[in-house]
């Protein structure tokens, strides 16, 4: 306990470098940190957690449109300590991105990568819970700030409970589906449990941390950092992001009349 | 349990029987409220109900049942449902009905008095139809007889998981699963709806719906509380989601839904409804229905990630068309 209040000092102490004094942040009449907006990651970790170079997209015909940027790793440690037999399956998940990602089915995607798919997401703080609302697949999650338990059950989204430590938001996750991390075919099982822990910085600024554990897949716990920036422009806002019609292409194309006939040998149509 | 000792056990249940005439009766109640002063209104909600949205045409303009009445229409519908299949033979083995809380006649938060949700028009039914919406639905209807089994982009937005045709606004209730989270800040009220996972986020600075914002599934809307009353009103729907009790026929742009919901006792908000919409309705229509508390939590519901259905639909349907083709050398009907 002794040790997280330490951590949870230095980074405020950080902070308090970076952006000026704590007393800054925003806050609720109870003293926590007033966290709620709009907020969104603004790096490369949906493409991949790890370093990455830029190189060609998994849609050549999209041209540089969908080249993959360039980006540093957002892991400590930089790489994932994956087990031997895991890291053949992200290789062989990455061999099927365009049409394997969850992303790229519109499945909803999971904690952390909510937390940085290219898309603003938004906090709402309640006089209990805390709801979090993502713009991608129109996802969402209740925080539990108390009634904490075992997810009864297990979802795509997993299920939240949170506690404040200091000013940080701690959330532990667990009950989750299996996903994926990023484009890149990273990924986690069934057994993964998260611990994301939200930060302040300033009232512009969030400081995110997730850390990772599943045994079934990596040798030890790992833990990734980024910055979320809070999305300022007038009348910001969640749109639909309705996306399973964006995904039938890929995902029900072979059930096509035209298709299901040519697979078959029969061509109709044109 | 026997079907008698059941249906006595229903109406021992109506004795708290609510209507909406009786609803937030009770002198001594307060009403609940944030930290802030809102009423609170922030909890899990159902709108499951037995009242039909339109009214049987032979009830005429009479808004509410007698409490005998309910009573009698309660006992014929367990009746019905009770006798559809004899006990212990295998017709009675895919599911008995009042397992599994799927018998609602057996449920007070279900009942009520009214004798439809819709009380404008006074007869209790939408009002007719524009002609544009005539022949829009004709025009779908053709369409759909001819191209429904094409390809996943021709099936229904709720079969494809875009949306569910209750989700409104305005809020409908559903066959199942009509459940409901609501969670309250000073500056937003946000229901999550369980069909099909959609969160409405309404913001309450009671600004017009329609500013700095896209046309959306959902329409956009905006917020203010007026007295204990939160007032939405929502435009800006996407000119793709149906119009309730319609497919084939959107929301228009022009459309627009004053939704007032009122806390008026421990267990229930009382919601009322206006739906107007020129190019679909010759005139507007309201209705009225309370959401009951219920239990939380509330669960993911993961309509497109789990979607079997529209494979194995798409799947038979191909199988059937490829064997005619065998057979006769033909595609298509």
């Amino acid at each position: 306990m002794l040790k997280k209040y330490a951590i949870a000092a230095c980074m405020l102490l950080a902070a308090a470098v970076v952006q000026g004094q704590p007393g800054e942040l925003l806050r609720r009449a109870d003293g926590t940190p007033d966290i709620s907006g709009i907020w969104q990651a603004l790096n490369n970790a949906n493409w991949n957690l790890e370093a990455q170079v830029a190189e060609q997209g998994p849609v050549e015909s999209l041209g540089a449109i969908g080249a993959v940027p360039p980006g540093q790793s957002v892991i400590a440690g930089n790489e994932i300590p994956y087990k031997p037999e895991a890291a053949q399956q992200r290789e062989q998940n990455f061999a099927l991105r365009r049409t394997e990602d969850p992303e790229a089915r519109c499945f909803m995607p999971g904690i952390p990568r909510a937390t940085y798919m290219p898309q603003p997401f938004q906090i709402f703080q309640t006089d209990t819970d805390i709801m979090m609302a993502y713009q991608f697949a129109g996802a969402v999650r209740t925080v539990y700030m108390s009634n904490h338990m075992e997810a009864p059950i297990d979802s795509w989204m997993g299920w939240s409970n949170g506690r404040w430590e200091g000013d940080t938001l701690v959330i532990e996750v667990a009950g989750l589906n299996p996903n994926w991390l990023d484009r890149a075919g990273n990924f986690y099982t069934s057994t993964a449990r998260i611990t994301e822990r939200y930060t302040p910085l300033s009232p512009y600024h969030l400081q995110y941390e997730a850390t990772i554990e599943d045994p079934a897949v990596y040798e030890e716990p790992w833990a990734i950092s980024m910055p979320l920036y809070r999305r300022i422009e007038d009348g910001a806002r969640l749109y639909d992001f309705k996306c399973p019609e964006f995904a039938e292409e890929i995902m029900y194309n072979q059930l096509t009349r035209e298709n299901y006939f040519r697979e078959r040998g029969v061509y109709i149509g044109e | 349990m026997s079907g008698n000792r059941l249906t006595k056990g229903i109406l021992a249940g109506l004795g708290v029987l609510l209507s909406a005439h009786s609803l937030g009766q009770n002198e001594t109640w307060q009403m609940p409220r944030t930290s802030w002063g809102d009423p609170l209104i922030q909890g899990y909600w159902t709108n499951s109900t037995m009242v039909p949205l339109q009214r049987p045409a032979a009830m005429g303009t009479r808004e509410f049942y007698t409490v005998e009445e309910l009573e009698e229409n309660l006992r014929r519908e367990f009746e019905d449902e009770y006798g559809e299949t004899e006990r212990g033979t295998a017709a009675d083995v895919h599911y008995q009905f009042d397992d599994y809380l799927m018998n609602r006649t057996a449920d007070s938060i279900t009942q009520n008095l009214r004798t439809s949700i819709i009380y404008d028009p006074p007869n209790g039914r939408y009002p007719p139809l524009t002609d544009t919406a005539i022949a829009a639905q004709e025009e779908y209807n053709t369409w759909r007889s001819e191209h429904q089994w094409d390809s996943a982009k021709t099936r229904s937005l709720s079969e494809r998981c875009l949306i569910w045709d209750q989700e409104g606004p305005p809020v409908l209730p559903l066959g199942y699963n009509s459940t409901y989270q609501f969670m309250q800040t000073e500056d937003f009220v946000i229901m999550q709806l369980e069909m099909i996972h959609d969160v409405r986020i309404i913001p309450l600075d009671g600004g017009d719906p329609a500013e700095n914002s896209l046309p959306q599934w959902l329409g956009n809307s905006r917020g203010h509380w007026e007295g204990d009353t939160l007032v939405v009103e929502t435009t800006g729907y996407s000119g793709r989601t149906n119009a309730p009790g319609l497919r084939g026929v959107p929301m228009s742009s022009e459309a627009h839904v004053v939704e007032r919901f009122t806390r008026v006792d421990e267990n229930s908000i009382d919601y009322q409804f206006t739906v107007t919409d020129p190019n679909v309705w010759q005139a507007s229509w309201s209705g009225n229905y309370p959401f009951r508390e219920i239990e939380g939590p509330m669960f993911e519901y993961a309509c497109h990630e789990g979607n079997y259905g529209i494979v194995n639909i798409l799947s038979g349907v191909r199988l059937e068309e490829f064997e005619a083709y065998q057979a006769t050398g033909k595609i298509g009907e």
